[in-house]
Formats: C-alpha cells, sequence, structure tokens
C-alpha cells in the first residue's frame, strides 16, 4: 500500500496535522498494521520536498512544534493519478485496493471506476496467460492456471466489493 | 454512434419489464471475427443484451445495426431469416433435439436452410471433427456427456456459416477441464472462420478466451470502445 498517497488522500478533505493523520490512517485502514510517528513524520517531509503538500500553520506550545498539513493542487492531481491507475495484478492486492475504494469515497470520487479499472487490468492479464496457455505445453498449462486461479479470485473480490459499494459507502461516511 | 468497422452495433438500449428495467441505456459493438465477453452478476441484464442483439426481443427504445441495417425495421419474418442465415446460438444446456443423432442436429441449421441432406451432413461432420467429436455423430444427445453435448451444440452453431454466434453461459454447466476445451474450440473455430462471437458470461476463466470484455451493471453496459 501507498502510504504517501493513502496520507495524500486523507488531507483532501482540509488540512491536518501528522497526529491526526495517523489515527485517521490507523482508524481506516491500519487495523492489523498501525503507523508509526516515525512513519508519517518521514513521508509528509518527504510530500512537502516534492510539492505535494504545503505547511498551513505551525502550532507551538509547552512541547514540540506542530506542523499543520495542506494537500497542493499537485498532490490533489498526484491522488487522482494513483486511484486511476489499476495496480499489477499480484497476489494480496487487497489492502491496497481497498485503500484506494475508501479513499475515492472519501474524496468524493468515483470507486466503482476504481474497481473497473482494476478489473479490465486482471482481464487483460488472464487473457495472455490464456493465450500463452493455448501455444503451451502441459507445464505451461498448469504454471498459468495456477496464476489464472488466483487472478480470478481477486476478480471475484473485485465483484463482490462492487456489489457492497453503497453498504461500503455508508459505513465510510457515516 | 456505430464503431467504424463494426458487423454488429447497438445504442442506447432500453427494456423494461413491467416496472423493472433490464436495460437501461446499454451500447455494444462487435467486430467481424472479434470475440466479445459480456460480462455482469446475475439479473444485471446481460442476458437480454444478447437476446437484443440477436433480434429474439424488442428493446423498447434504441438502435440495434447489423451488417448497415436496422433490426428495428426489419418485419419479424426477416429477423427470423437473418436469424437462420446469419446467426449461429450456443445456450449454457446445449438444447440439441434429442429425437435426431449429434450429426443431424448439427447439419439441422442447414437443413433448415434448404441444403440437401448429404450435403448437410457432410459439412456437420467436418464441423464435428474440427470439435473433436466426430466419433458420436450417430449417437443421440441423451447418450453423449455434458462436455460432448455442449461440443455438437457448438458445430451447430458454427455448421450454418453464421457472421454471428451468440453463446449464452456456454460453459455454465461443464466441470473446468471440460469447459476450458469448448471455449478453446471454439474461439479458435471462430476466428478462423472470422465470426464474431457475443459471449455471455459471469465466469472469469471464459471471459478471458476473449478479445475484448464489456461489463453489464443495472442494464448499463460499459463497453470501452463505446467510450472512446
Amino acid at each position: 500500500m501507498s502510504i504517501g498517497h493513502t496520507l495524500l488522500g486523507l488531507l483532501e478533505s482540509g488540512p491536518r496535522h501528522g497526529y491526526d493523520l495517523k489515527r485517521t490512517f490507523d482508524e481506516k485502514f491500519g487495523h492489523d498494521r498501525p503507523l508509526h510517528y516515525g512513519q508519517v513524520y518521514s513521508t509528509m517531509s518527504r510530500l512537502l520536498k516534492n510539492g505535494l503538500v504545503e505547511v498551513d500553520g505551525v502550532e507551538s506550545g509547552g512541547g514540540p512544534e506542530r506542523k499543520r498539513y495542506a494537500i497542493t493542487d499537485a498532490g490533489i492531481t498526484d491522488v487522482a493519478t494513483w486511484l486511476a491507475q489499476p495496480e499489477k495484478p499480484e497476489p494480496y492486492l487487497q489492502s491496497t485496493l481497498y485503500t484506494k475504494v475508501v479513499l475515492a469515497m472519501l474524496t468524493g470520487r468515483n470507486a466503482g471506476d476504481v474497481l473497473d479499472a482494476q478489473r479490465s487490468e486482471h482481464l487483460r492479464l488472464m487473457r495472455i496467460l490464456t493465450d500463452r496457455k493455448r501455444r503451451g505445453d502441459l507445464a505451461d498449462q498448469l504454471i498459468c492456471d495456477h496464476a489464472l486461479f488466483h487472478l480470478e479470485a481477486d476478480l471475484r473480490w473485485l465483484e463482490l466489493t462492487a456489489a457492497r459499494l453503497g453498504q461500503l459507502q455508508k459505513v465510510v461516511t457515516a | 454512434m456505430t464503431p467504424a468497422g463494426s458487423l454488429l452495433a447497438a445504442h442506447d438500449l432500453r427494456k423494461t419489464y413491467g416496472s423493472t428495467p433490464a436495460l437501461d441505456g446499454a451500447s455494444f459493438s462487435v467486430h467481424p471475427g472479434e470475440v466479445v465477453a459480456v460480462m455482469g452478476p446475475s439479473g444485471s441484464g446481460k442476458s437480454t443484451l444478447l437476446h437484443c442483439l440477436a433480434g429474439i426481443i424488442t428493446p423498447d427504445s434504441g438502435t440495434i445495426t447489423y451488417d448497415g441495417r436496422k433490426l428495428s425495421a426489419m418485419s419479424d419474418a426477416e429477423r427470423s431469416a437473418l436469424r437462420r442465415s446469419d446467426f449461429g446460438f450456443v445456450f449454457q444446456f446445449g438444447q440439441l433435439v434429442p429425437e435426431l443423432t449429434c450429426v443431424e442436429n448439427v447439419a439441422l441449421p442447414l437443413r433448415l436452410n434448404g441444403t440437401r441432406r448429404k450435403d448437410a451432413e457432410r459439412t456437420a461432420r467436418t464441423w464435428m471433427e474440427r470439435l473433436e467429436v466426430e466419433d458420436i455423430a450417430s449417437k443421440r444427445p441423451g447418450e453423449v456427456s455434458g462436455g460432448q453435448g455442449q461440443r455438437v451444440a457448438v458445430a451447430r452453431a458454427l455448421a450454418g456459416s453464421p457472421k454471428v454466434i451468440f453463446a449464452d453461459e456456454p460453459t455454465g454447466a461443464l466441470d473446468s477441464l471440460n469447459g476450458e476445451r469448448v471455449m478453446q474450440l471454439l474461439t479458435e473455430a471462430a476466428r478462423s472462420a472470422n465470426v464474431a462471437v457475443v459471449l455471455v458470461t459471469h465466469e472469469a476463466r471464459v471471459a478471458a478466451y476473449s478479445d475484448r470484455d464489456v461489463t453489464v451493471r443495472d442494464g448499463r453496459a460499459r463497453d470501452l470502445e463505446h467510450a472512446a
């Protein structure tokens, strides 16, 4: 999963502090792997350096300074490009795809488009493997079949998620 | 509206059963020799789309153009004649005529078009050989396996030299191995004879035998070629 893109996406709804970003990330996506503070701040420094976020304000209290980050226009474009770009089909994609679907919903984009783009990419690879299988020997067929069954399982997940987008939208935006 | 070079194209089809919309602005196209998979969940309208394209049912609105002619401008008799001369069909359960032998089933479209029995059966045997079922030519459908029966159905669909084959879940009743073989033989035979195939399926592994796929959701067909 791309933590940078996910944090950027979370900033689309408005400026946030690093702590707030970590809390929201953990709540929405980090069920089994919460972010470390170090990851958040190193990611934000990188995004800042690349012009994808800017510092919106600095609060200084008794403790260390707290920066509030805002997404830039370039950052918004970067999120849109990431969401539109299908992932390379490979095992255990679900967490990245789930993140993309939820972020699309949180940022008012069409989550169905994210799923459709991924579906197309999976089917494209399935066509290549099917063609290789058709031309190959038994060993090729068995190797391609293994990959095809895994891709098919992903596609079933995509279909099921597409059918549950309405439900998910309610949970995500509650 | 109609993609250049397409053999069969539909634009903005709408069809309602009672108060339930089955198609809600579906568009689609297929080129000669192209295999297009129509995918989507159960009840999404994909079979309704296939039946409209094949002229079996008439949409409430929208246009279907086949080889430059509008289906809506044809009479029922003209559409029936078109189905016999230019279209072939493969359904989930072969729908072979149980009283006829397999070779007679394959020869049926030719016989209906007036071909003499001997010539029709000679052509039928050629297709049966291609579909690897020549050894069951004299058996009746009830005496052959599901996979063999489905290959006979594919041979029958191809025997009449159609320009388009409509296949509605052609492997739905078969196990994986037989399903794959049927798809391989169907697509190879269709491509080599430059026959277009409209393949309705909900299985990705079956759709992977196509050149392109169209997704139907809530009666809307997402045809990337049309969107372009």
